[in-house]
């Protein structure tokens, strides 16, 4: 089922969390709305699912063309998890995932065996067989997490919204269910948005990211589209580590034009670290002289910190341990720097 | 004015905890001081409550029992269970509602309500008789109109319960305010969201989570409609068997040199207290379980 | 009810409850409380200070205040001695002891007032030692005083208690490193911690006994100009008849217990600046 969000408004007294959102979810796809606190994120989500409301006289929300607005939230058939599970401290696992079947009314309610077989079913899905009698207060962040999932989907759900689904868990938890929650949407296919502020979450396992900033929708395209082509500053400093520079000075260290027209832009060019090439200093060779000031290499990939000669900014650049050691530098050595590709941006956003 | 007892249920979760070296005090600070608290405790709080039984079983166990024999005693008795039994529901319903509206929802002058719930503490419990005088007694704004239609509130069971409801008003709600708040909305916005109605929500959900700071509330609630003393004692106009609480008996039977009798009651009204610390107590040590394994 | 408006919300009965919160406070406390002040302002000012300045009710106002004074003091020093006791050692029966602290707020003040009567009267337990060496407590300024040093005993142990148990011992342990020795460290860093919620309890104690009632008449002995408390002539006052009087009175406690009430707010806020975010 796919979700039409158009011109949403939203604000708490004189603070705006979204200011007239425009966003569209295909059917069956995973997709990652991605912000900084504050962008209006989980606002949005939460009025996808109908626990917040939009201001009066905003845009719609449609599930597959129908316009549910002014559909309770559960009538919506939407599943949704919460950031800290929200799971009923009084009741076993069982009685969590049950809850949604056994509160409809007489008439719609499956029988006692139905929604055993169910639960026992969506535990099978999660990987918990066997946890029906605990409380959720004896259960692993990670396992609470997957219950919380299966009760969201006990109501048969058409939409799974999750609101930072991995922001309570450890490191090393997150990076297990983020990837499980990528084969798990593979085989079951039910349009899911998730909220997050962790960009390498996002672009990892979403096939779609939409990232937001103060109450507006920034950009929205693939994981690679959103990293390699940025639509604003914002974006291209939120997605990864970035230099900005002054596009003067990389005229006038004579290094090779970015992109056309960077010139006539805000005056600034947006590099990638690993878009930088460092080489050996040679006098009047082109590029932009600098000097090494410290070298990260710890990791795969090393971590050079250099300060250009002309303009004292610093540079960041990530080039790969074998040419490190080609290139056999210490700190305080003069090397050029040779762009490969850079961005500059035609308006000047505030960054 | 017992925001006091609204914080000890929270405080109790973390109770012991002071082994560490540098934290510890020589051992000759700690007996003193230890003494110094007990004695205190010793002179102030045991001694009373001792002394209550003393004095009631002065002349005996028959002499004790004959005063319960007495008629007037048992009016007072079930008077008091009377008026508990009519002002503890209606404040704690009053207390949940109070409770639901502000710890769930945001709108202008929360702040202002919150207080206002708070003000029956901060009255004298004689003002809070005076008060009912005024409005329903004889010189009262209502005096004339309960005459015409010969109904009677002032010195009659219902200015009783008023004025009890009145000491009592805020017990409930001042528990559960804080406890709301602080366990947030969103198990409730989980079971909308999974289809539940709000009747479902609130009782499936919310109660659940909420039944131990209730019963702490019902229980102190409780403790004081039963023992008002000075509110009632304004109201109640101490016409023996018919507008008599057992506080009210105990005065009259302790002005009439009637120690014996005066204590006999009163050591029922001391049960009454130590069973109150007791389940008190008990629901503070259910509650910081309940809080430790979550 | 249109100026109490919640933004839109999920969660059913907002209406409901509010509706019935405000109705139930209005009936039960707004309405009767405001008739002790519309009472009043009926009155002419002579009238007025006739029965608030007479010089029964003003010694009735120097026992009530210096009395409740004297036991929030006396309190705040054992209770934080109690508190500290309750919290940092342990020793047999002190489960029993932290729930006995909460007596005087589940004991009828009625009873508290005849126990401490017969203790303190002159044949009582402790009373018939005093007496020989020319110390009367019963039906004394004495007696008002023990009577609320009682009944005001909880309020400086509850509210010290939570803050003491919530005090990390990190910031202890961090003196000690520092070199602080175990005095300095109570009373540079331990105790300028606890002085908010000390104060705090100072004034509950203290505002609760300047309405006091049951626990105080049997024990004063109600002499006049010696031994009455101010809520004692209201009632005085009520049994004569001159509900002017005792409403005027009334005004008065009221206006001086709002105040109390102001002042606890604005200490309770002051005492928690440091805790929040």
């Amino acid at each position: 089922m796919s979700i039409q969000v158009s011109s949403i408004r939203k604000t708490f007294g004189a603070f705006t969390a979204l200011n007239g959102v425009d966003l569209h979810v295909p059917s069956g796809k995973l997709v990652a709305l991605l912000g900084p606190s504050g962008s209006g994120k989980t606002t949005l989500l939460r009025i996808i699912a109908g626990l917040e409301f939009a201001d009066e006289g905003s845009g719609q929300i449609q599930f597959h063309g129908v316009d549910v607005t002014r559909v309770p939230a559960g009538q919506r058939k939407v599943g949704f998890v919460f950031q800290h599970y929200a799971l009923f401290r009084h009741m076993t696992i069982f009685e969590n995932i049950a809850f949604g079947l056994k509160v409809r009314p007489r008439a719609e309610r499956p029988a006692a065996r139905e929604i055993a077989e169910r639960v026992r079913f969506l535990l099978k899905l999660v990987q918990l067989e066997g946890l029906e009698g605990r409380y959720p207060s004896q259960l692993s962040g990670g396992q609470r997490q997957r219950i919380a999932l299966a009760r969201a989907l006990a109501v048969d759900p058409k939409v799974l919204l999750l609101d930072e689904p991995f922001g309570a868990l450890d490191a090393k938890v997150r990076k297990e269910l983020r990837r499980w929650l990528r084969r798990f949407h593979d085989e079951i296919h039910l349009t899911t948005v998730f909220v997050t502020h962790d960009q390498e979450e996002a672009l990892e396992i979403a096939d779609e990211v939409v990232i937001m900033n103060q109450a507006k929708v920034e950009q929205v395209g693939t994981p690679q589209e959103v990293y390699d082509r940025p639509a604003s500053p914002f974006v291209y400093q939120f997605l990864g580590n970035v230099n900005v520079l002054r596009a003067q000075a990389l005229a006038h260290a004579g290094a090779h034009q970015p992109h056309a027209g960077a010139l006539e832009s805000d005056g600034r060019v947006y590099v990638r670290p690993h878009d930088i090439e460092v080489i050996p200093h040679i006098p009047g060779a082109p590029g932009m002289a600098a000097v090494l000031r410290y070298v990260h290499a710890a990791g795969p990939q090393a971590r050079l910190t250099l300060e250009q000669v002309q303009t004292r900014e610093t540079i960041e650049v990530e080039i790969a341990r074998s040419e490190l050691s080609l290139l056999d530098l210490k700190t305080g050595d003069l090397v050029n720097l040779r762009l490969r590709q850079g961005h500059s941006f035609a308006d000047d956003y505030a960054i | 004015m017992a925001s006091a007892v609204a914080s000890t249920l929270s405080s109790h979760a973390s109770g012991s905890s002071a082994t560490l070296r540098a934290t510890n005090d020589p051992a000759w600070v700690r007996w003193t001081l230890t003494t110094i608290a007990l004695l205190f405790l010793t002179f102030f709080l045991a001694l009373p409550l001792a002394a209550v039984f003393a004095e009631a079983l002065r002349r005996g166990f028959g002499a004790y029992f004959s005063a319960f024999a007495d008629h007037d005693a048992i009016a007072s008795i079930r008077l008091t269970l009377l008026t508990a039994l009519i002002s503890v529901p209606a404040n704690l319903v009053f207390g949940v509602a109070a409770a639901w509206v502000i710890a769930k929802f945001q709108f202008r002058g929360k702040s202002l309500l919150t207080t206002l719930i708070d003000l029956p503490f901060a009255v004298s419990p004689v003002i809070s008789g005076l008060i009912y005088v005024l409005v329903f007694g004889l010189q009262g704004w209502w005096g004339a109109w309960l005459i015409e239609h010969d109904l009677k509130i002032i010195f009659a069971v219902p200015g009783i319960i008023l004025a009890t409801t009145f000491v009592t008003f805020p017990f409930v709600a001042r528990e559960l305010i804080p406890l709301m708040q602080s366990q947030g909305s969103d198990e409730e916005y989980a079971a909308i969201s999974l289809g539940a109605s709000g009747w479902q929500t609130f009782w499936h959900v919310t109660v659940p989570n909420i039944k131990w700071g209730l019963l702490y509330g019902v229980i102190l609630c409780n403790a004081r409609a039963m023992g008002e003393f000075g509110a009632v004692s304004v109201v109640s106009g101490h016409i023996r068997g018919e507008t008599n609480t057992m506080p009210l008996h105990v005065e009259i039977l302790y002005n009439e040199y009637n120690f014996v009798g005066a204590f006999a009651v009163a050591s029922l009204l001391a049960v009454l207290a130590i069973v109150t610390l007791v389940l008190k107590a008990l629901v503070e040590w259910r509650h910081a379980q309940t809080r430790r394994s979550s | 009810m249109s100026f109490v408006r919640a933004q839109r919300s999920v969660l059913p009965g907002f209406g409901l409850s509010l509706g019935f919160t405000l109705t139930y406070l209005s009936l039960i406390v707004l309405i009767p409380l405001s008739a002790a002040f519309i009472k009043t302002a009926g009155m002419s000012w002579a009238d007025f200070m006739t029965a608030v300045a007479s010089p029964r009710v003003m010694a009735s106002y120097r026992l009530s205040f210096f009395a409740s004074l004297a036991a929030g003091l006396v309190n705040s020093f054992f209770g934080l001695i109690v508190a500290w006791v309750l919290v940092r050692y342990s020793f047999p029966g002190k489960r029993v002891v932290d729930a006995l602290v909460d007596l005087p707020f589940a004991l009828p003040t009625a009873v508290a007032g005849i126990a401490l009567t017969a203790i303190y009267s002159k044949n009582g337990w402790v009373g018939q030692y005093l007496e020989p060496h020319g110390i009367k407590i019963a039906f004394t300024e004495i007696g008002v005083f023990m009577a609320l040093t009682f009944i005001g005993l909880p309020f400086v142990v509850r509210t010290l208690q939570p803050v003491l148990s919530e005090l990390e011992p990190e910031i202890e342990e961090a003196s000690a490193t520092l070199g602080a020795n175990r005095w300095q460290t109570i009373t540079r860093v331990i105790l300028p911690e606890l002085l908010p919620p000390l104060i705090t309890g100072f004034a509950l104690s203290f505002a609760r006994a300047l309405g006091e009632y049951g626990s105080v008449v049997f024990i004063s002995g109600n002499m006049p100009m010696r031994t009455e408390i101010t809520p004692l002539l209201i009632i005085t006052k009520l049994e004569q008849y001159d509900y002017h009087g005792a409403t005027a009175i009334a005004v008065v406690m009221l206006v001086a217990s709002f105040s109390m009430l102001l002042v606890i707010n604005l200490l309770q806020k002051w005492s928690r600046r440091y805790y929040q975010v």
